[in-house]
């Protein structure tokens, strides 16, 4: 995961509060079989696209309040917060190709 | 992801196999034709939610009990997790996209992938199926916010509620058994009053006191706006139309093949899945099929494996049977 943010209940508002570029972040949980799979794909796009966007994990299994303050209902969903403002919601598993176009205003 | 001689948008070297597809199929065809020394190119596909992802079907699923060699079963990621390793250490090379389009006149055959077009003297066809919709009016929009065909994915945001699960399959059943770790009440909606599934799933399913079958209907309509707040079915024998106060709905009413690509090149039946004859030989020379994709009857990982074995060896034995390309390119002609 390497220097990947792991958002918990405690650290989620603060964290996009105080993120300056957007931040993504990506609801998954170890049991969620597309989650691994889109999981190294993000990482290449947050890698590719350093300064632009920031991407940040939050597992469902340990921080269940903000999945459900969100209304997070299939994982993995994406969603990107901007100036602490949730701006976009991509849900399901999609190859680089389509998340890149869906990221396409943040980038 | 391995890297290939890209030379504009065509990959130069003409590989002996390229595998489309990397389930219990396409794996079990890499790890054969890789021991072969065959090199294989596996298309694993890109990621996504309904079936057709990397790794395949068994990648939405929880645990596998009747894969062989595992007395106490099997995730479905991890047995996909080590499927790949094998393969990759044999040698097989993997690119995570998808094939977006092929021509199969040949041989050589070539294939195109994100732009970039890939030439192959023999071709694995392993693509699989994926889960069918119901075909109702909200069920896009509604899917991810209610509407699932990833019970393993979803089923945890279920806590409390009551769900509907719409089959009568062994999937069917097997998500309504695993639903009920989480839901209060799960509705198991089926067409007819009989069911598919297998004896021991039967039984399982109508041990449980959650799941409640509803019998002879199907769902017509779907309610919500930003998520699924109930489900409206028809009983098909009486015409009735009642409504079902459920917060999810999981749908398994069975599976496409995924062979949209190879309309027109390759011989199907009448519901789209790959002929195969004498083994995996497909109606085009050294293009070859296994697994889901040309199965409509048993649609089990062991037989994906087994059909993936037996066109990964039929692939080696027509390549033997061909007059070496090689050779021929390498005639000297400037001398």
């Amino acid at each position: 995961m390497g220097n990947l943010t792991e958002l918990t209940n405690e650290t989620f508002d603060e964290e996009v509060g105080a993120a300056d570029v957007p931040l993504i972040v990506d609801f998954w949980a170890e049991w969620c079989g597309p989650c691994r799979m889109v999981a190294p794909v993000l990482e290449q796009i947050a890698r590719e696209n350093a300064g632009k966007i920031r991407l940040a994990k939050l597992n469902v299994d340990d921080a269940p309040a903000v999945a459900q303050r969100f209304n997070i209902m299939s994982i993995p969903t994406l969603m990107v917060f901007q100036d602490g403002v949730a701006k976009k919601r991509i849900v399901g598993a999609k190859g680089k190709g389509q998340l890149l176009e869906d990221l396409a205003e943040f980038l | 992801m391995t890297e290939s001689p890209v030379n504009g948008n065509t990959v130069n070297e003409t590989r002996d196999v390229i595998i489309i597809g990397s389930g219990p199929a396409g794996l079990t065809a890499a790890i054969y034709t890789a021991r072969a020394n065959l090199r294989p190119l596996v298309f694993e596909g890109s990621p996504s939610s309904t079936g057709d992802q990397p790794g395949g079907q068994l990648m939405l699923t929880t645990e596998v009990e009747n894969y062989p060699g595992f007395v106490d079963g099997i995730q479905g990621p991890e047995l996909m997790a080590a499927m790949r390793a094998q393969a990759a250490r044999f040698g097989a090379e993997f690119l995570t996209e998808k094939i977006d389009k092929v021509d199969f006149s040949g041989p050589p055959h070539r294939v195109w992938a994100g732009g970039t077009q890939y030439t192959s003297r023999a071709v694995i066809v392993a693509t699989g199926a994926r889960a069918k919709m119901l075909g109702l009016d909200a069920e896009r929009k509604l899917l991810g916010h209610g509407v699932s065909t990833c019970a393993t994915c979803d089923g945890f945001f279920f806590r409390g509620h009551n769900i509907a699960v719409v089959g009568g399959g062994d999937s069917a059943l097997e998500e309504a058994n695993f639903l009920t770790k989480f839901a209060d009440k799960v509705y198991l909606i089926h067409r007819r009053d009989t069911l598919r599934a297998s004896k021991i799933m039967q039984e399982r399913a109508f041990k449980n006191d959650k799941i409640e079958f509803v019998w002879d209907s199907v769902p017509v309509a779907l309610h919500g706006e930003d998520r699924l707040a109930g489900v409206t079915i028809k009983n098909v024998k009486t015409g009735e139309l009642s409504e079902l106060d459920v917060t999810g709905m999981f749908v398994a009413i069975g599976h496409h093949p995924n062979t949209n690509l190879f309309m027109g090149q390759l011989a199907m039946d009448d519901a789209a899945y790959l002929l195969t004859h004498r083994g995996t030989h497909l109606n085009v020379e050294g293009v070859f099929a296994a697994g889901d994709v040309q199965d409509r009857t048993y649609r089990q990982a062991v037989t994906a494996a087994g059909s993936g074995c037996m066109a990964a060896i039929d692939a080696e034995r027509w390549l033997e049977s061909q007059p070496h390309q090689a050779e021929i390119i390498e005639t000297p002609t400037d001398w």
